[in-house]
């Protein structure tokens, strides 16, 4: 049987690469994922694998380019202004179609902002935070659990797709230590005759690239690309939907802000609110037609993330007006707090909307776009 | 009298056009190049990579596999390559604004790591795929379209970057030369001097790089027999020609 074992996120993500094959880390730091570039040192090593301490972010993800290149297995990670960095050299991994996994472990900002744990790179993460149009799978883990399973699944699909994927996680994440079992994993082997370098033993020159000055050419590209985004969006979806079926109200929540919407859905369920829960574990691709098809049946949702409201536009853009939105967000490293959830619900179910305004900050009741 | 073929184009330059102007010298570089991978029979696992700037499009005439990352990221991506697969002879190529000014920190450090790449640094001071802007190297008193009366450090624009000698401080740099391609002479000091940063990487010692003063004509606004010239006084003037480290030591100029 396999080991259960106590680990940080951080720590987790980093064993689950290894435990993927992840041949070639290269990290800079920057809290709070400090331990995940600490534990690649450690391990990647002593493995006789690479692990490189860049000089920039910038150069780590071009590192991860140039790995990926050449047909192995790589990955970087760091936080939030790190990611900033690295947005142009996801831009080209997409464009010169190159597997690699990313991990941002989000902080507060904007700016330099806190090491406090933060939601608000989602529209950076899943609406292509660099230049060009282009997606990547994007997985929102909720625990250190579910961190470590869709870390050993990024690399599967990144490979399938010759795209990057993502982990979106966050401070809590990234420093809460939890139990977990890593579970037996299987690469699923994919050919790599794209790759630049090895012996070529007769074959055709490749080529990695993402420029065509010839008419036509990075438009054909694009079309291509879609296409692949079109297969992402029909076999990567993931959702968890708990007590959907008879609810008045919806939470709907990712990452670590989805465990505190589960807590307040256990409490209210005892009260006898019929409160349900949908948690995004792709945020990209997201689950709108999941929302649409509750929106058909349950008239109100919340929405509750940490930041001044990024998922709140994907949720209406799926539910549109079908159901009434509501929004809890807490910006900059704040953290939702139960009562504050609690009190939306009592204000929405019990008293109706009548009277006693909520008055918690960040509170918006009938959110709609502005 | 018969007569006899005592010089070919390089089987790894394909019959493709050159995607370069009169009297540029990428193409000797390029040459150089090529003949080298050939005599070392190292073209069957090679990866060139190539940066932004006018020799990104060595990609559709060379017979070699090619990487051609984002501008001036081109030694850390370099980097990624030679590690992710160490029996592959990396060639990293780099014009002055890819690797002097937006890639500074890339090459220092891909340089201080010792990283077992060769670079071939092709020096023309001046922009010239986005045609003719002021390089990091650009001379005082050149002129260029974002110095139209010339470089001038009074007016803020700074001095013409030495790469050599910034670099030769690095540990991890094994062989440091600055070469030039303006006279048969030079071209053939040039390959010697490419040949043993070939041998630094074949040898798995560190990190080598060759700086190649390089003519170009359109963007000098000069023709290409005045480009020669221009870099024969004013550009060897300014970069002196020589070894600056070999085996790891420092070499002193020689007066």
């Amino acid at each position: 049987m396999a080991e259960r074992v106590l680990m940080k996120g951080n720590d987790a993500i980093a064993e689950a690469a290894i435990r993927a094959g992840v041949q070639c880390y290269f990290g800079y730091p920057i809290t709070p994922q400090n331990e995940l570039t600490a534990y690649m040192a450690k391990h990647m090593m002593e493995k006789g694998r690479t692990f490189i301490q860049a000089e920039s972010e910038v150069a780590a993800v071009n590192m991860v380019y140039g790995a990926a290149s050449a047909g192995v297995r790589t990955m970087t990670s760091s936080s939030s202004p790190g990611i900033s960095l690295k947005q142009e050299g996801i831009s080209y991994l997409v464009g010169a179609e190159l597997p690699a996994v990313l991990v941002n472990i989000v902080r507060g900002g904007p700016g330099l902002g806190n090491i406090a744990p933060s939601q608000a790179d989602y529209f950076q993460a899943v609406k292509g935070g660099g230049h060009g149009d282009y997606h990547m799978v994007v997985y929102g883990p909720s625990t250190v659990q579910e961190a470590a399973d869709l870390t050993m699944k990024a690399f599967d699909v990144a490979d399938r797709y010759r795209n990057p994927v993502m982990i979106l996680g966050d401070a809590i994440l990234g420093q809460m230590m939890e139990p977990l079992v890593f579970s037996p994993y299987t690469s699923i082997p994919v050919d790599k005759p794209w790759a630049v370098g090895g012996e070529r033993k007769g074959r055709k020159p490749n080529l990695i690239n993402s420029l065509s000055l010839e008419e036509g050419v990075i438009e054909e590209w694009n079309w291509k690309f879609k296409k692949k985004y079109d297969e992402m969006r029909a076999h990567e979806l993931m959702v968890e939907t708990v007590n959907t079926a008879d609810a008045d109200i919806i939470l709907i929540s990712y990452g670590s802000t989805a465990r505190i919407c589960r807590s307040v859905m256990v409490a209210a369920r005892k009260k006898g609110l019929k409160v349900g829960l949908i948690r995004p574990i792709t945020l990209w691709p997201f689950p709108y037609a999941v929302l649409a098809q509750a929106a058909e049946t349950t008239k109100e949702f919340v929405v509750v993330e940490m930041s001044l409201g990024q998922l709140v536009e994907d949720v209406k853009l799926a539910i549109l007006d079908k159901a009434a939105l509501h929004f809890h967000g807490r910006p900059g490293g704040g953290i939702p707090e139960e009562k504050d959830i609690h009190e939306i619900l009592e204000h929405v179910l019990v008293r109706k909307r009548q009277g006693n305004k909520i008055t918690t900050r960040g509170t918006v009741i009938d959110w709609e776009v502005s | 009298m018969s007569m006899d073929k005592i010089f070919k184009r390089s089987p790894l330059w394909q019959d493709k056009p050159s995607p370069y102007c009169p009297g540029c010298g990428h193409g000797i570089v390029h040459r150089l190049v090529c003949e080298l991978l050939e005599e070392y029979k190292l073209s069957d696992h090679c990866v060139f990579m190539a940066p932004v700037g006018c020799s990104i499009l060595a990609y559709t005439f060379l017979n070699l596999d090619v990487c051609q990352p984002a501008h001036g990221r081109t030694p850390a991506a370099a980097t990624g390559v030679k590690r992710a697969r160490p029996d592959t002879f990396v060639l990293s190529y780099q014009g002055d604004g890819d690797l002097a000014a937006i890639g500074t920190a890339e090459i220092i450090h891909a340089a201080n790591r010792g990283e077992h790449i060769t670079t071939i640094f092709v020096n023309n001071a001046i922009y010239g795929m986005t045609g003719g802007q002021m390089a990091p190297t650009t001379l005082i008193g050149q002129k260029a379209t974002t110095c139209p009366t010339g470089r001038s450090p009074e007016a803020g624009m700074g001095y013409p970057i030495h790469v050599c000698e910034l670099l030769q401080s690095l540990g991890g740099v094994q062989y440091l030369a600055r070469v030039s391609v303006h006279t048969a002479a030079n071209v053939i000091k040039a390959k010697k001097a490419m040949k043993k940063a070939f041998d630094v990487q074949l040898n798995k010692q560190g990190f080598s790089l060759v700086e190649v003063l390089s003519p170009c004509p359109v963007n000098w606004g000069l023709t290409p027999k005045e480009a020669l010239t221009f870099v024969d006084g004013n550009m060897v003037e300014n970069y002196p020609l020589r070894e600056f480290k070999v085996d790891g030591k420092i070499i002193m100029p020689a007066n």
